[in-house]
């Protein structure tokens, strides 16, 4: 039998017992419109908690640290690190390395100092953070007022509102465009004699970097600043830095000004030359942080990203995706026995029926492929109304979630999400259970016997 | 015309010619308790091309288990049932059903319609199975009715006609696939005889015209001898006498 044929008769058998089949197919669509609603739950929830995450604006970068220092975030990691003695350290050469990486746009050492800024004869204590430029492209400064740095060395500052406040409490919208003075401690190398030991004492050498291998000096230092920008809440979220900046300076006029940071004790200790704490390495493609992430494991460094942290959070919702999704299922799986039911009881009502269809020539498998059509086509118009049900419940639990929302002060927020995808696979699941559960009482009806069908009663 | 008898050739002039339908002592049995029933024991018979055959018999003789049988609806115990130089009993069921489908139609005391169609639908179902295509049908179905006289009340459904208007419809869907062999079960058994003897009438004609053979089950002797050209005794699943008539 030809598939149009089939399919007209499948339709005119069904609509043959409308209250039946009607009922067996809304059914079905509880069952989709129940599953949906679960899954799109765990997607609502799920793009809810990454959307902050986001929002942090820190998807595109890998931290790196030497396994020589302090534990990692990864304690199974640590143990598997034999020597950390060994381990390299994140020294000027290894930076230029990773600079070098595919993918990678830019290599910036963590700047964290302490500084005050004196302002109106006053001053003020507070910690000084880099920045890179690429920080203005970023979401975490969405909500500056004012610019950012105009180039990477500019002597200009950008400072935390709640820090600007307490230089002008009145109106700290006045502070941009004014100048303001930073102290600071500068890092400044020991000259060593001819018998490599280092002075104490006489002129301070600056351009011997190299050659702090003893030790250096914090000399107190000052720089006039232009205040460009103020900004409402750290960038990133606050995530990056363990103590929280207020003044924030473009980080390669911290590198030029050479200020002198905690970490570098660590550095003195071990002599050689200057080296990073940790270094924020930003990727070009959020895509490719595992990559890079890779490469630079395979130098020997410990890197971690916000993909790690996602890592068990993503667990979890597969996990609660798996039983919202199992939740959802039973109704399905009810009404798959309601598709049974219906079948079968269509099978014995209409006996006679398949008797006279096989007796003018309908095959076995044509009666089979007829009770299959009816049981796809229940299962499609199921699939349909479910998805629509399913999007009115979505619509009312978003509704809901609003007004609860609301009535706290917190903004509405979509917590129901039906992808795309899902609509599709809840049509195509829905005509697949409905077959398989067809599989029964069609295999059923194509064995009767049509000489026990037609037999006059 | 119904009084007359058409003058046709007897089996004996055809014996060059292979038979439209041969069984060769076919058996049914069905397993019934402890015991078996031999509804069909050991029948041969032959039947020519364009014959028209009665099989006779009280009820339980085997022979609407025979008719079945020839129709491939069921399968023989033992022995075979050839058509066409096949074995129907060695045939799959799939073979079978083409065979049902494109080489028989079948006529039910019962008429058998499926009351939810139209006419039109009903005689229009076999060539569904049959994949012709739906433009043919139409046309097909229209012919099929003209042929049995019911041209008009298309639409109706089949409740909605009478008993000899019914066994029309169902003599017009078993023509819908052009078959060569007819096989008629009690065909006038829920029709007065008046319209009994219309049905057969149409039948005979039938044949005659489209030179379908046709076996037909029947108690009723006396119609069988005005219409049949041979008539086949059957008792106890066995096959007891003929008698050609001329």
């Amino acid at each position: 039998m030809k598939g149009y044929d089939l399919f007209e008769l499948a339709v005119r058998n069904l609509r043959q017992s409308k209250l039946r089949n009607g009922l067996t197919t809304v059914g079905i669509s509880v069952g989709v419109a129940s599953l949906v609603a679960m899954l799109s739950l765990g997607v609502g929830l799920q793009q809810l908690a990454t959307r902050r995450l986001a929002g942090s604006g820190m998807f595109d970068t890998v931290f790196v640290t030497s396994k020589q220092d302090f534990r990692g975030f990864d304690r199974e990691d640590d143990q598997k690190t034999d020597h950390p003695e060994k381990a390299p350290v994140l020294d000027e050469a290894s930076r230029n390395q990773m600079a070098h990486l595919q993918y990678v746009t830019e290599v910036e050492p963590e700047v964290r100092v302490m500084g005050e800024i004196a302002y109106n004869g006053e001053t003020h204590f507070g910690f000084v953070t880099g920045l890179p430029m690429s920080a203005r492209e970023n979401e975490a400064f969405e909500d500056l007022r004012g610019k950012f740095f105009s180039g990477p060395e500019a002597d200009e500052v950008i400072l935390l509102n709640e820090f600007a406040k307490e230089l002008d409490p009145q109106d700290p919208k006045r502070l941009i465009g004014q100048e303001v003075t930073l102290r600071y401690g500068e890092r400044q190398a020991l000259p060593v004699d001819s018998g490599d030991r280092p002075q104490f004492s006489g002129s301070p050498n600056n351009d011997a970097k190299a050659n702090d291998d003893f030790g250096f000096s914090v000399v107190r230092k000052t720089q006039a600043l232009k205040v460009v920008g103020i900004i409402q809440e750290e960038p990133y979220g606050g995530m990056r830095t363990v103590s929280r900046g207020r003044i924030f300076l473009p980080v390669d006029l911290t590198e030029k000004l050479n200020m002198a940071q905690f970490t570098d004790m660590r550095s003195s200790l071990r002599g050689g030359g200057k080296t990073y704490m940790t270094l924020t390495v930003r990727v070009k493609d959020p895509a490719k942080v595992a990559q890079v992430q890779d490469a630079i494991n395979k130098m020997g460094f410990r890197t971690f990203s916000v993909l790690d942290a996602t890592k068990s959070l993503r667990r979890f919702f597969t996990v609660l995706d798996l039983f919202l999704g199992i939740f959802g299922s039973l109704a399905l799986a009810v009404a798959t026995l309601a598709i049974v039911n219906t079948l079968v009881m269509a099978v014995l009502e209409r006996r006679r029926e398949i008797g006279v269809m096989k007796a003018i020539g309908a095959s076995d498998r044509d009666v089979k492929r007829l009770f299959f059509s009816e049981a796809g086509a229940m299962g499609f118009l199921g699939g349909v109304l479910g998805i629509l049900l399913g999007l009115a419940i979505g619509k009312a639990i978003n509704v809901g979630t609003g007004i609860y929302l609301h009535r706290h002060q917190l903004p509405a927020e979509a917590v129901w999400i039906m992808p795309p995808w899902l609509i599709g696979a809840a049509i195509v699941f829905s005509i697949l259970v409905s077959l398989l559960a067809g599989l029964y009482p069609a295999s059923r009806a194509a064995r009767l016997d049509p000489v026990q069908t037609l037999k006059y009663e | 015309m119904a009084a007359s008898k058409p003058v046709r050739m007897t089996s004996t002039e055809t014996s060059h010619t292979p038979p439209a339908v041969r069984a060769e002592t076919v058996c049914r049995h069905y397993p019934m308790g402890g015991s078996v029933i031999r509804a069909v024991d050991g029948v041969s018979l032959a039947i020519e091309r364009g014959e028209f055959v009665a099989l006779l018999g009280q009820s339980g003789s085997g022979k609407s288990t025979l008719l079945n049988l020839l129709a491939g609806l069921d399968r023989p115990t033992s022995g075979s049932v050839l058509v066409q130089g096949r074995d129907l009993a060695k045939m799959s069921s799939e073979d079978l059903a083409r065979y049902r489908r494109n080489d028989v139609g079948m006529v039910f005391q019962a008429f058998h319609l499926i009351p939810s169609m139209t006419i039109t639908e009903n005689v229009e179902l076999p060539m569904r199975f049959a994949e012709v295509e739906r433009t043919e049908r139409a046309q097909r179905v229209r012919e099929s009715l003209e042929r049995v006289g019911l041209g008009h009340r298309l639409k109706h459904r089949p409740s909605e006609l009478s008993g000899g208007e019914q066994q029309r419809v169902s003599l017009a869907r078993a023509l819908a696939n052009r078959p060569q062999l007819l096989l008629a079960d009690e065909p006038t058994g829920n029709l007065d005889s008046r319209t009994g003897e219309d049905i057969l009438n149409l039948i005979r004609d039938l044949s005659l015209s489209l030179g379908m053979t046709v076996a037909m089950v029947t108690h009723e002797r006396a119609l069988a001898e005005r219409f049949a050209q041979r008539l086949i005794f059957l008792a106890d699943g066995k096959l007891v006498s003929q008698e050609a008539l001329a």
